[in-house]
């Protein structure tokens, strides 16, 4: 299979390419959907079958890497396409391909009534190709190349109904959000490049750049990681670039669900996983990253209050968790951050097919204010839905609770956590439990809102898009089992299998420090008092969670006229909550309105002054001047003769009188 | 002492012959006349050629003289025929009927 590995990315790409070509015109729907699904599944039967390799080979051998061309070389320069699968980009592979194609048979009932159903799956085809050059890429560019390339298509999608206007300009929200993080990354590229070569080494191979790492000082590593970190704060939506994700929501809900939930939003993540040999070498870039991560899951979280959209609560959701794997990252917890990655790919997949599921049986209904009382009618998406929800409140036993658990953990006890991030990611946590279970229960329970027109109609989806969902709700209750800890009697199989890519994070982390627990645990063994800690914070964190889901069932089931109380107490900070904070209102007046100012004046003087004055003032000049000098040519043979003469009598007596002196 | 006066000589006669040509050249009206003054210019040049080559014992100026000559009548055959021409097609040849090439 080593010699094969880029056969992962081929098959999407075989997808797109087939479909782009034949699908068009008489080619019928079924056919269309056939080929997007089998490109899909091809791959993921190719990442399996890597993946079970890796599994008899010693963790040393487990990296695939294959060179096929040489893409650039210029001077110093010269880059491969190549592919690199390692126990990351499998997991991610694994991930990308699976949850893909499970979203892409969903697509298939979703899509099916929309005329844009085959451009949607060509689409989609090229979305996983470039996620997949994205994660299996083996040089830095490469990586780029797939960056860019999933921006592209999130672009497209989210733009999928371009005759809408909001969903054309949110399209071009998050493209150029984008661009200014991508921006950042690009810098930082050039930077890591420069000052590698500066020390000899000329190379953007991931894996040269991790082995000539120590060859760079710490100052310049910290901005590089910073530049990077930039990229991924733009890809990812953390603050402040976090505005595009909640407009993303325009698309397509499949669309939501794989792009802006499961897959392109955790490339950042991936991207300082996959650098965090770089990331390690800087603490206080690392510090950046968990306290963005952790004020972003917080003030995200906070946000998903008071939304009625309910895609919109779980975009707010969605930025709110991917801030927890920053501060995984942040913390140096590369492998708990992937571990949530990959549990949050499989229920956050799962609420978004689910809410499509929901807006499928409400004939496109969005407001929550406007469902309820589902459970009977859709009992499928009932389910799938409350196992997702239990997931992401991490409720002991489900998939969510073991990865934020650990990456709590991490948060506490790593050398570069901190105790006020464990406190705010466990209050988040209950929040994050709040919001999940008053969307639930106000979609779900009590009296149905809606329209008599709309009850009428309400039913439960097609198979095609129930299978999807049992599927990742059957994920969502297991997935969590790959890395239950020591603790719980795990053995925590997925940071050991992540073991050979953050070896020497591993190592970090055993030198934690106490300072604060000593005091309070003095008298028992340092053995375990660690682990009656651990339990102790687990502990705390379902408390606060089960808080979360307790109060989300008073506010919601018990006494629904408590919220409105509520918002009525409170009515000004409900609005400011409501609407976000009003960031969209300040980023609008200082950048969006700024630039059109900026742009306005320099049309007027820059250009209107300064670059019309000299070209149409050249053009003047010379205009002027012609009319004065044509006088000069008057035609007369003699007149010209006597210049001559006269010049000819002026440099002699020039060549005269000037030896006189 | 002779010899160098009279050098001086041709040098002031042909001042006074160039200078002659080229006020001539620039006023008269009548092309022939102007022709005639830029031939008599060429010639005071020979005269210089001449003298000089004369005082200083060297054949140089001679050489030049023979160019001058042969270029002059080529100017005189390619000058006659324009004139011949623009007569042709104004009826005169005035230089100051000849200012189509004004500015």
């Amino acid at each position: 299979m080593a010699d094969y590995i880029w056969l992962i990315p081929l098959f999407p790409a075989l997808g797109f390419i087939i479909n782009s070509a034949f699908g068009g015109g008489r080619a019928s729907k079924t056919f269309v959907a056939w080929v997007a699904c089998l490109a899909l599944f091809a791959a993921f039967l190719s990442s399996a079958a890597v993946f079970v390799e890796f599994l008899q080979l010693p963790a040393t051998a487990r990296v695939f890497e294959r060179d096929i061309y040489n893409w650039i070389a210029s001077g110093e320069m010269s880059v491969n396409i190549g592919f690199r699968l390692d126990p990351l980009s499998v997991i991610m592979c694994l991930v990308v391909t699976g949850v893909g194609f499970l979203i892409h048979v969903y697509s298939v009932g979703y899509m099916h009534g929309d005329p844009g159903f085959k451009r949607f799956f060509i689409y989609l085809n090229l979305f996983v190709f470039m996620m997949l050059l994205l994660v299996t890429g083996n040089s830095l560019l490469l990586l780029f190349v797939g960056w860019e390339g999933v921006g592209l298509c999130s672009y497209l999608l989210i733009g999928f109904w371009y005759e809408k206007d909001s969903a054309a300009d949110a399209g071009k929200k998050a493209f150029i959000v984008n661009r200014v993080g991508d921006f950042g990354f690009l810098i930082g590229v050039f930077f890591l490049f420069v000052s590698l070569g500066a020390q000899g080494v000329w190379t953007l191979n991931i894996g040269e750049v991790g082995k000539n790492a120590h060859l760079l000082s710490v100052p310049v590593v910290t901005v590089i990681t910073l530049l990077f970190f930039v990229g991924a704060v733009g890809k990812s939506a953390q603050i402040p670039l976090y505005v595009w994700l909640p407009d993303a929501m325009e698309g397509p809900t499949p669309v939501s669900s794989l792009i802006h939930a499961a897959t392109m939003v955790t490339a950042g993540v991936y991207m300082i996983a996959r650098l965090n040999i770089l990331f390690s070498m800087a603490p206080d870039t690392l510090y950046v990253v968990a306290v963005i991560g952790v004020l972003t899951a917080f003030f995200a979280a906070s946000i998903g209050f008071a939304q009625y959209d309910i895609k919109k609560v779980l975009a707010y959701s969605t930025i709110s968790q991917l801030g927890f794997m920053f501060i995984a990252m942040g913390v140096g917890a590369y492998a708990a951050g992937i571990f949530h990655l990959m549990t949050h790919a499989f229920f956050k997949g799962l609420l978004f097919l689910g809410a499509g599921s929901v807006m499928h049986a409400m004939s496109g209904e969005l407001d929550l204010r406007n469902m309820g009382g589902l459970r009977k009618k859709t009992p499928i998406t009932y389910w799938t839905f409350f196992i997702a929800c239990l997931a992401i409140a991490g409720i002991p036993g489900f998939s969510g609770f073991f990865s934020k658990d650990e990456i709590l953990w991490k948060a506490f006890s790593s050398s570069h956590g901190d105790l006020w991030i464990w406190l705010l990611g466990a209050v988040t946590a209950g929040m994050t439990a709040f919001y999940m279970f008053r969307l639930f229960f106000s979609t779900f329970h009590g009296e149905c809102r809606a329209s008599e027109e709309v009850k009428h109609h309400i039913h439960e989806s097609p198979r095609v898009m129930t299978i999807p969902l049992m599927i990742l709700a059957v994920l969502s209750l297991v997935g969590g089992y790959v890395g239950v800890p020591h603790l719980l009697g795990g053995s925590n199989a997925i940071e050991r299998f992540l073991a050979p890519v953050f070896g020497h994070a591993t190592q970090a982390k055993t030198a934690v420090h106490f300072d604060i627990v000593a005091s309070a645990w003095a008298s028992s063994g340092a053995g375990g008092h660690e682990a009656s800690l651990e339990l102790a914070l687990m502990v705390t964190s379902v408390l606060i969670a089960l808080i979360g889901i307790a109060l989300a069932y008073l506010y919601y089931v018990k006494n629904p006229s408590l919220p409105e109380r509520f918002t009525a107490r409170f009515a000004g900070l409900f609005r400011w909550v409501h609407n976000k904070y009003f960031v969209d209102e300040l980023y609008d007046f200082v950048f969006v309105r700024g630039t059109l100012k900026a742009g306005a004046f320099l049309l007027k003087v820059a250009d209107g002054w300064i670059i019309e004055g000299a070209v149409n003032g050249t053009a003047a000049l010379v205009k002027r001047a012609g009319d004065k000098l044509r006088k000069a040519e008057t035609g007369y043979v003699q007149e010209y003769a006597f210049a001559i003469i006269l010049g000819a009598i002026i440099v002699v007596g020039y060549l005269i009188v000037i030896p006189m002196f | 002492m002779f010899e160098e006066n009279l050098t001086w000589l041709c040098y002031l006669l042909s001042g006074v012959l160039f200078t002659i040509g080229a006020i001539g050249a620039i006023l008269r009206r009548n092309m022939i006349v102007v022709f005639m003054c830029i031939e008599l210019m060429l010639n005071a040049v020979n005269l210089v050629f001449i003298a000089a080559a004369g005082s200083l014992s060297s054949m140089d100026g001679s050489v030049f003289v023979f160019f001058i000559m042969t270029v002059a009548a080529v100017e005189a055959a390619v000058g006659l025929a324009i004139f011949v021409m623009v007569f042709r097609m104004q009826q005169s040849i005035n230089a100051d009927e000849m200012n189509l090439l004004k500015g």
